[in-house]
């Protein structure tokens, strides 16, 4: 059992998350104390979740991408855009009243990410452009657009339904989660099920070794990105939904560097190759924790960022090889290679 | 030979890297006002004689005499300032600047602190004229050809302190005109005085402007030759390390391939190439496949095998002729074409170009099966896992399971994974790129038969190899390559490595 979890490389980011959580059982007051209100569960732990969800479909997008040896650093940008797209089909009428149907407008947001992850697959796969430098182009050009989108200002949202996306509540849950979920398993499912996963990986270990062995991997290439961008669509609807507005400037600033730490820490390699959609979600998971933990203890925010660097730090160490290593053979339990 | 002293005198030189005996007590001498070629296969030294030489790499012992000096260049700078200029195979140029800039550029003539343009291009016209080359020096580079290009990068590197002259392998994207403009130049400069050294795998061009032919084999020097005195066929003998008189008994001993020609002349055909060709790369040619045939392709290292199996298989696309499979006319213009054609491919670069050593065996066997069936009609695992075992135990590959990583297999279990991954797709042609290459001798004897074994199926075979023997013992007839270009087809008798030799020579 732990052998198994040793090779999924899940077994490392699940204990740096447990170590984190345990500490917060000793030294944080309530943590993980959970309160049931009007038939909603709220606390610490829910918040967590609630408050990873965008960065968790974020990175539900970028493993693919990273698997490929590819990095998507347009994501953040691309958030803007989708918020911005459906504050502006939604409109701000102070009223309620929204200029196209809800559903219409979350359609074109998502529809316009999606296109958005298209350029850069195109840039990538067909042009041959480097991953870091095509996306560059569109995490810069991407505020821009947002910014035409809602006319340079914030847009302020007060059509309800709309809230529920990213405010709502199912069964005690909240609502967000469920879309983590539905598009984790989907993903899952589709790169699992079919030859997809098996295609990602073997071009991101060997692309000319992929091409003689028949296998378009233009196309291969192209589609992640493109998927790419539509999860950072979804996310962004969620960004929009919980704080009813849409900010072209600030709204997922600096989301891509969380996303990928996140796919990261869950044991997906920048230098592509086995991807693992679980251990991401963790590593997103562990990055809320952590601010959540720091926000808890009251650290003073100006050395907040050198407090999870230090975590950040830990965690990576402890999923180096060679570490891993010395550790097995502290332990005493090293398998024979 | 009375000539006077050597100008450059190299004696019992080593050098050594990681695991490898790249030079062993190798001797060279270079005279002045003589072109002197170094020949050797791959991995013979001579790429690694050349970098000693131009301070690329340094010897670990024995010396290098200059002039009666002993010297160690460190790096290619200090090199260029004893005397030794280099110009290296791809042409380091900038086309986007004039000719004039390229020539002395790092060194441009100033007058008040700013460029004397007009001095550059005077300086850079002359120094053209002393080649008999007049273009105008004002233009890109890059509105030359590569042959003009090719001088500019040697008119760059010379300068009035040039003692050497050291051409890596000038002439491989040069056309027959271009190459005799080049020698042109390169004979110029010989009169002159300079000593020229001369890297090539022609065999012709080497007969056409040496005086003097080292020969290298496995980091050991074979013997210098004046080239007038060693026929090509000895040299090639030379360069293969094998004696003369071997070639003259052919194998009928080993396995004979002649009776499956013999006995099915109702074989269908399987493939037919007609006048492929790319500019550039290979010259046309034409080869026929029938059911249970064995093509062996023969010749030097870059006479344009490989090129011919990857334009074949569409790694590189012809810009002229056709390929018919089954009697049909096929647009083969990517991997996935040949593949879904019926044909599977096994590059000579195992490592970069075919295993994938952190995905498992069983990925590794199933990928190009799957790629032919995409992605939805998914195989799944558990017919994975037979399909995978199936040829694990009939090809004999050695892994503890089918899920382990393909990385930890030896040379010899990664290339026969790599003919199950090809064999798991049933394809009718099979293009083998160097499958021994690298191997231990079992292995390489397991691999030839299985060749064997598959073509008694009726699987047409293309089957690449340098050792000749190992094509005369597989093949049913023999392509021979010489130069980019296909210049004989071998069958029956003909097969032997002295046919080989003769052909590759040019006479019988």
């Amino acid at each position: 059992m732990l052998k198994a979890l040793n090779r999924s490389k899940i077994l490392w980011p699940l204990v740096a998350l447990a170590i984190l959580l345990l500490f917060n059982l000793f030294f944080t007051p309530n943590f993980f104390r959970m309160e049931i209100m009007e038939g909603h569960l709220f606390g610490n732990l829910i918040d967590i979740i609630k408050n990873a969800a965008p960065i968790m479909l974020l990175a539900i997008g970028l493993t693919l991408v990273i698997a490929t040896h590819g990095i998507d650093i347009s994501v953040g940008s691309v958030v803007a855009i989708s918020a911005g797209v459906v504050a502006m089909l939604i409109g701000g009428d102070l009223e309620g009243n929204t200029r196209f149907p809800i559903a219409f407008a979350m359609a074109v947001a998502l529809l316009v990410c999606t296109t958005a992850g298209m350029w850069n697959g195109m840039l990538v796969s067909r042009i041959g452009m480097q991953p870091i430098v095509a996306t560059l182009i569109l995490f810069v050009a991407g505020r821009g657009i947002a910014m035409v989108t809602t006319n340079a200002m914030v847009i302020w949202l007060y059509a309800e339904p709309f809230a529920y996306l990213g405010q709502g509540y199912l069964l005690g849950l909240p609502f967000s989660i469920y879309i983590v979920v539905f598009l984790l398993l989907a993903t899952f499912l589709a790169t699992r099920k079919t030859a997809l996963g098996m295609f990602i990986e073997a071009v991101g270990i060997n692309p000319t070794a992929t091409r003689f062995a028949g296998i378009n991997s233009k196309n291969i290439l192209f589609g992640v990105y493109a998927f790419s961008g539509f999860c950072a669509g979804v996310s962004g609807l969620i960004v929009c939904s919980t704080v009813m507005s849409a900010d072209g400037n600030n709204a997922g600033n600096l989301f891509e560097l969380d996303a990928i730490l996140a796919v990261v820490l869950g044991g997906t390699s920048l230098n592509g190759g086995r991807f693992f959609l679980l251990g991401s979600m963790v590593g997103a998971l562990i990055i809320q924790t952590l601010t959540t933990t720091i926000y808890a203890f009251n650290v003073p925010p100006e050395i907040s960022q050198v407090v999870k660097a230090l975590v950040v730090y830990g965690v990576s160490l402890l999923q180096s090889d060679r570490l891993q290593v010395a550790l097995a053979g502290v332990l005493g339990r090293r398998e024979a290679a | 030979m009375s000539e006077s002293a050597p100008i450059l005198e190299i004696n019992k030189i080593n050098k050594y890297f990681p695991g490898v005996r790249a030079l062993f007590n190798v001797d060279f001498r270079l005279f002045k006002g003589e072109v002197h070629t170094i020949m050797g296969q791959n991995g013979a030294g001579k790429s690694t004689l050349v970098k000693v030489l131009t301070g690329v790499h340094k010897h670990d012992s024995g010396e290098m005499l200059l002039e009666g000096k002993s010297i160690r260049p460190d790096s290619p700078l200090a090199a260029q300032k004893l005397g030794i200029s280099t110009v290296y195979q791809e042409i380091n140029l900038c086309p986007n600047l004039s000719v004039a800039e390229n020539i002395f550029v790092g060194r441009q003539p100033m007058k008040l602190g700013r460029i004397d343009w007009k001095e550059l291009n005077h300086r850079a016209e002359e120094a053209l004229s002393r080649l008999h080359i007049s273009i105008d020096v004002t233009q890109l580079l890059s509105s030359y050809s590569i042959a003009i290009q090719q001088m500019v990068a040697i008119v760059r590197v010379l300068d009035v302190s040039s003692k050497i002259l050291v051409l890596d392998e000038p002439t491989s994207s040069l056309d027959e005109t271009e190459v005799e403009q080049l020698f042109k130049v390169i004979r110029k400069l010989r009169d002159d005085g300079l000593a020229i050294l001369f890297i090539t795998h022609f065999l012709d061009q080497t007969y056409r402007i040496s005086d003097r032919i080292t020969i290298l084999r496995n980091g050991e020097l074979v013997g210098e030759f004046k080239t007038e005195a060693l026929p090509k066929l000895e040299l090639i003998a030379k360069m293969l390390g094998k004696e003369l008189s071997e070639f003259s008994y052919d194998i009928t001993g080993g396995e004979s391939r002649k009776e499956i020609t013999g006995a099915d002349r109702e074989a269908k055909n399987l493939l037919q190439v007609k006048e492929l060709g790319l500019r550039g790369r290979i010259a046309p040619f034409s080869l026929d496949l029938d059911e249970g045939e064995v093509l062996g392709l023969a010749g030097l290292l870059g006479s344009g095998r490989t090129e011919m199996a990857r334009l074949i298989f569409g790694i590189e696309v012809a810009n002229r002729g056709e390929i018919h499979v089954r009697g049909k006319k096929k647009d083969i213009n990517a991997p996935r074409a040949a593949m879904l054609a019926g044909m599977g491919f096994c590059s000579e670069d195992r490592k970069n170009e075919g295993v994938f050593s952190e995905l498992t065996v069983r990925e590794n066997i199933i990928l190009a099966l799957q790629g032919a069936r995409g992605i939805f009609r998914y195989i799944p695992k558990k017919k994975q896992l037979e399909i995978a075992d199936e040829l694990i135990k009939s090809l004999d590959i050695k892994t503890p399971s089918a899920n382990n990583e393909a990385g930890q297999l030896s040379g010899g279990n990664q290339q026969k994974l790599m003919l199950a991954r090809w064999l798991a797709t049933n394809p009718f042609i099979l293009i083998l790129d160097e499958p021994t290459r690298g191997i231990d001798v079992g292995a390489k004897v397991e691999v030839m038969e299985l060749v064997l074994n598959l073509s008694r199926q009726g699987m047409g075979v293309i089957f690449i190899s340098s050792e000749f023997e190992e094509l005369i013992r597989c093949s049913t007839k023999i392509a021979v390559l010489k130069d980019k270009e296909k210049i004989a087809e071998l069958s029956g008798e003909e097969m032997s490595e002295s046919g080989i030799m003769h052909a590759i020579a040019g006479g019988k």
